[in-house]
């Protein structure tokens, strides 16, 4: 919303200057966003005479002139056609920056003469666009030579955007502001010009009405206007073009203008039809499906079923509270006009705008709600103003239907500001601010009742007063009070989960990973080749077609973002990222995925060449590593998982591995990442990754903080070694596994220390050689013990796999 | 000179003579070994007289003694020799580079350093940490929270959405944190302390705006608290997240469908070049929005707003982070630049605690 001061002095009557005004504004909730005064760029234009006027001796278009700017008299060469001597003008001195032209001016010989300055054109001042000649000023400035231009052309008057939030449609007028500024202490609200108040000359010719279905009759209640017959338009006023001309818009003519004004000046949209353009009666219908319409913005709208329409016998001639046509507008030709001061329903309007897609400042009002009342004084507001500027004669007023009374009134316990805001205020205090801003406030007691004005449908309940009250009387006297503790010392309060993810990034983060973090969407392909691509995880409406489906995975972004990395130079990068993977659109279907990529040679002693032996090419363990770290850090050990060889096939079939938890769960999965995978995200291998679903985990069953009593003996644990011949497709896991379980009491550990392939096995066989450790618990273990446990082993193993020892 | 000071006198010069521990060993085996000289003259021990025998015999032990402690200190100066020797060939270059430790390569980045930093905060202050999902109901994200089908402040949004369905629902990408006060609000008795930290989405894009960006929302519900505790909450919040304590704040009234007197909130800055130095009055730069949560919002999720009111607030995230460790394209926190996560990163091993400082 942007006005000028100028124009909030119309309705404000104030001494305050202009900071804090526009500090109030802010802190009241009409947050301003910028404020520029023109007058800045053009303080040093001076109104200046041209005394003589003579050709310049070596060019047929120049003249020399000599300026009075009030102190001196200066020389300057001038080009306009209509420079002589006499001409009151606006003249720019040497150093002054001219914003028409974007430069500033130097003192320069043009052809041979020196000129001390520039007499402006319109548009040199960006005034208009009028570059025809220089500025010619009435006799009326004669006195004014050597004082400044914008103060005689009114334009030091500083034009004041502000952001409206939704709520507030009775600030998208200027007086709507200039109530709120004088409730908050910086003027007085100046009585409100009610426009014609006269009955009309005569019965309009052209009759309105309603033709809306009964059920439907909501979205427009009442369509108001007046005939105004013998008007003679021209271009606007000065001041009125000025004023439009400082918030942005074009003045048109001065049927079109008006309405436009009004728009601003009370939030009251409006509407001007050329009367002799119209065929019988106007009303206000809704649109079918096979309606076109063309609008004032040139563009052709169809489909218009259900939309509420302002149509003649013949014609289409709006989109009710939108927009009106281009045939049925006023023009200069204009003579006779109907005036339109309708209401329309908010829900309707923001409805048919948005199918539309049109946007307008009629549109903008109505959706957030003007005030239904004013349809009376739209209409007599724009008769007058008419009248003032184009002459004419006013009908009497025509009316279609009744405009709505919202009648709120509410149950006001003054205590609740107090109770709400902790600032205590009196009831006066409370009474009059809310009566400032046009509530009716009644009664004497605690409990008052307080009629809202209609021009606020915001306001439905006692918060809402609340708010009024102390944005007006100043969240600055909302005083910090200290939230109770409660307890001495804070207590834990991140849960389980919460921990997890935090200590999954700092987990990987040791381990040598940076952490990134990637967009939730990626493409689709990607997606696809990830297991998603799921439609109910497509968005409808994506920024991009690079961010269009929720990712199933972390590991597409973030090979992606190596593969970026590794464009820009980057060694081999290892990253990790700790988020949320989507894999239906359903609560549970979010999962909470730590996720790691380890590119090139990145292994977990660091990456690239070194003097003592360069990194080798990361391997599946690598990321199998990561991923046990992490386990580890939940408490999990890899005895307590099963470690399956079906991982999804974005991994490499033979170098990838699912981690479960019994049959059904899926702790994550780990691996290099497949030679097609890597292709496809444009990356240089290898990459390997892996993800782990940290919800997946289950929690830990014990609460207690204790660790249990440590058991420990004096005897020296030993270790035996075995190697068994196993088939190529036995998994270590099932030896060391099956090696453990040979005898619970006795084997603390198993380290498998030695893995060999070769032909003297014979073909499709490998060597496992584990070390087994004993610990003996009540007595030295003998000879024939040891030896018991050994068989053990041997038999537990060749159980589980048919691996025979090695001889 | 007796025969004993001569062997003494031989062997000490011996002993200071040998060259290495092998020849040394020799001395002693022929000084002091069983077969030994020493012992050699013990043997004309039985011929002498008691008094003499004794005599001798001291001072025999006394020559022995000598030696023995001479041989020692010797072995000594030689082992000491020969281990100089072997640690002179042992010499590395030491300036050569290690390698270094993953750990200090290894990055946490800086949103997750700063959503620890506002936990560590609001938990002192009671305040539990909730969650919900990402893709939630337009129920939750919209209408649950004041903001009807078609009130304008859901075209503010810049919603992203998902395809209808076949009951006409549809699914939205949250659009705020505020989604989880609804949450909270419904499972959950008064009084509540929650905040609720994560990301959210709008359809937007440009150097201050990303499709994807983090929210905390904070949410306190009981009988008493007011918008005085709220405006303490946040002053002693920015005061202990910025570290330092003239944190100067303007409270703006504003808009939001979800509370009711609604506040928008400034900290006041200046610019020294490209430094922004929190604190005074010379700038303000808006970080957040908060209020008293809306009667319809607290009546939505099933609280009687005559006997239960509360204040919410959600922050940016990502300029927070901004404001405090001096990032300026909020595009880059998404890239995964590792340039940028290296630098704008935090060690993992920098748990931001209140004790050790945020």
């Amino acid at each position: 919303m942007k006005f000028t001061l100028s124009w909030l002095k119309d309705h404000l009557e104030t001494d305050k200057p202009l900071d804090e005004i526009l500090e109030k504004l802010t802190l009241i909730g009409l947050e301003v966003e910028e404020v520029v005064n023109p007058a800045e760029e053009l303080k040093n234009f001076v109104i200046a005479k041209i005394e003589t006027a003579e050709k310049h001796p070596d060019a047929d278009k120049l003249q020399v002139c000599t300026v009075n700017n009030g102190s001196e008299k200066m020389q300057v060469v001038c080009g306009a056609p209509n420079a002589k001597a006499g001409l009151l003008g606006v003249f720019a001195p040497v150093g002054t920056y001219v914003p028409g032209i974007d430069f500033t001016l130097t003192k320069a010989k043009i052809r041979g003469v020196e000129s001390m300055g520039m007499m402006c054109s319109e548009s040199e001042l960006e005034l208009s666009e009028d570059h025809e000649g220089i500025i010619e000023l009435g006799e009326g400035a004669a006195d004014k030579v050597g004082t400044r231009y914008v103060d005689y052309a009114g334009l030091d008057d500083p034009m004041i955007e502000i952001a409206i939030t939704p709520n507030r449609p009775d600030c998208l007028g200027v007086r709507g502001i200039a109530r709120d500024l004088a409730a908050a202490g910086l003027g007085t609200l100046k009585d409100e010009n009610l426009g014609y108040s006269d009955k009309g000359d005569f019965k309009s010719p052209t009759d309105i009405k309603l033709d809306i279905a009964k059920d439907k009759t909501h979205i427009c209640p009442a369509f108001w206007g007046r005939y105004v017959k013998e008007v003679k338009n021209v271009a606007s006023p000065s001041w009125l073009q000025a004023r439009l001309k400082a918030i942005g818009l074009r003045p048109i003519n001065a049927l079109v203008d008006i309405t436009n004004y009004i728009s601003y000046d009370r939030g009251r949209p409006l509407h001007v039809y050329d009367a002799d353009k119209l065929s019988g009666t106007v009303s206000a219908r809704l649109g079918n499906k096979s309606e076109k319409f063309t609008a004032l913005d040139g563009k052709e709208y169809d489909d218009l079923e259900g939309t509420c329409l302002i149509v003649d016998e013949k014609n289409v001639l709006g989109l009710g509270g939108i927009m009106g046509g281009e045939d049925s507008g006023s023009v200069l030709e204009t003579t006779n006009v109907l005036i339109e001061s309708a209401y329309f329903d908010p829900i309707h309007i923001a409805m048919t705008g948005r199918k539309l897609n049109l946007i307008s400042d009629a549109r903008y009002r109505f959706e957030r709600g003007i005030d239904p009342q004013s349809v009376e004084l739209g209409v007599n507001l724009a008769t007058q103003m008419i009248l003032d500027i184009c002459g004419g004669t006013a009908s009497e007023m025509i009316k279609a239907g009744t405009p709505p009374k919202p009648e709120k009134t509410l149950e006001f316990d003054l205590q609740r500001v107090t109770k709400l805001t902790g600032v205590t205020l009196s009831n006066k205090e409370v009474t009059e601010t809310l009566t400032s801003l046009g509530f009716e406030v009644k009664g004497k007691d605690q409990t008052v009742t307080v009629k809202v004005p209609t021009w606020r449908p915001d306001i439905d309940g006692t918060a809402d007063l609340v708010e009024e009250v102390i944005r007006i009387v100043g969240l600055d006297k909302v005083t910090p009070t200290p939230l109770p503790r409660n307890f001495g010392i804070a207590r834990p309060v991140l849960t389980e989960s919460q921990k997890r993810v935090r200590t999954a990034k700092r987990v990987l983060a040791s381990r040598g990973a940076v952490e990134a973090i990637t967009w939730s969407f990626i493409t689709e392909d990607q997606a696809k080749l990830f297991g998603g691509g799921e439609a109910e995880l497509k968005l409808a409406n994506p920024i991009s077609s690079d961010m269009s489906d929720m990712r199933p995975s972390l590991l597409p972004g973030l090979i992606t973002a190596a593969a970026r990395n590794i464009a820009r130079g980057t060694q081999d990068p290892v990253l990790m990222e700790v988020g949320q993977t989507y894999h239906s659109d359903k609560e549970d279907g979010q999962h909470m995925v730590a996720s790691g990529i380890r590119c090139g040679t990145a292994g977990h002693s660091g990456n690239g060449r070194h003097w003592s032996g360069n990194s080798e090419q990361v391997t599946v363990f690598e990321a199998k590593a990561d991923s046990f770290a992490l386990l580890a850090a939940f408490g999990m050990e890899e005895s307590k998982v099963q470690i399956t060889t079906d991982a999804p096939d974005w991994y490499h079939p033979g170098r990838s591995g699912v981690i479960r938890l019994g049959p059904k769960i899926i702790i994550g999965t780990f691996g290099e990442l497949h030679p097609e995978t890597i292709k496809k995200l444009d990356i240089k291998g290898p990459v390997v990754g892996f993800e782990i679903n940290l919800d997946a985990i289950p929690e830990p069953k014990k609460k207690s903080r204790t660790k249990g009593a440590m058991e420990i003996t004096d005897l020296q644990p030993l270790t035996r070694d075995f190697a068994f011949v196993v088939n190529s497709d036995v998994l270590a896991s099932t030896l060391v596994k099956a090696a453990i379980g040979a005898d619970k009491k006795l084997i603390t550990h198993v380290n498998l220390f030695d893995l060999f392939e070769g032909p003297s096995l014979g073909e499709n066989k490998k060597s496992l050689a584990i070390e087994v450790t004993l610990q003996p618990k009540a007595k030295t273990l003998t000879d024939e013990e040891i030896e018991a446990v050994a068989d053990k082993v041997i038999a537990s193993v060749k159980k589980a796999t048919g691996g025979e020892i090695r001889s | 000179m007796s025969e004993l000071e001569t062997l003494e006198k031989d062997l000490t010069k011996a002993i200071k003579d040998a060259a290495d521990l092998k020849s040394l060993e020799e001395i002693r085996v022929s000084a002091v070994g069983k077969k030994c000289s020493i012992s050699a003259l013990m043997s004309g021990l039985g011929k002498m007289a008691p008094e003499e025998r004794k005599s001798f015999g001291q001072s025999v032990n006394k020559v022995k003694q000598a030696v023995t402690t001479e041989l020692e200190s010797r072995k000594a100066e030689l082992e000491r020799i020969a281990l100089n020797e072997r640690l002179e060939t042992e010499r590395e270059d030491v300036t050569l580079p290690m390698r270094q430790s993953p750990a200090l390569t290894g990055r946490i980045h800086p949103i997750s350093q700063v959503w620890e930093e506002i936990t560590e905060i609001f938990a002192d202050l009671g305040f539990s940490m909730a969650e919900g999902p990402h893709i939630e109901t337009d129920e939750n994200n919209f209408t649950k929270l004041n903001i009807p089908a078609e009130h304008p402040a859901r075209q503010e949004h810049d919603t992203f959405y998902f395809n209808e369905k076949e009951d006409g629902t549809r699914r939205v990408l949250r659009t705020h944190t505020s989604t989880v006060q609804v949450r909270v609000m419904e499972n959950e008795k008064p009084p509540l302390r929650i905040i609720a930290p994560g990301r959210v989405y709008r359809c937007d894009s440009d150097q201050t705006h990303t499709p994807m960006f983090h929210q905390v929302e904070g949410l306190v519900i009981d009988k008493d608290t007011h918008m005085g505790h709220l405006k303490w909450v946040l002053e002693e919040f920015c005061k202990t997240f910025f570290e330092v304590d003239d944190v100067t704040m303007r409270f703006r009234a504003s808009h939001f469908p979800f509370t009711e007197p609604s506040a928008e909130v400034d900290i006041g800055y200046s610019k020294k070049g490209d430094e922004m130095i929190i604190g005074g009055e010379e700038k303000w730069l808006e970080i957040l929005g908060c209020g008293m949560v809306h009667p319809n919002v607290l009546r939505n999720v099933g609280l009687d707003p005559e006997e239960y009111q509360g204040f919410a607030f959600g922050i940016g995230i990502d300029r927070l982070a901004m404001l405090k460790y001096g990032m300026s394209d909020l595009r880059a926190f998404f890239a995964g630049d590792s340039r940028w996560l290296s630098h704008y990163g935090f060690s993992p091993l920098h748990v931001p605690t209140i004790a050790g400082g945020l």
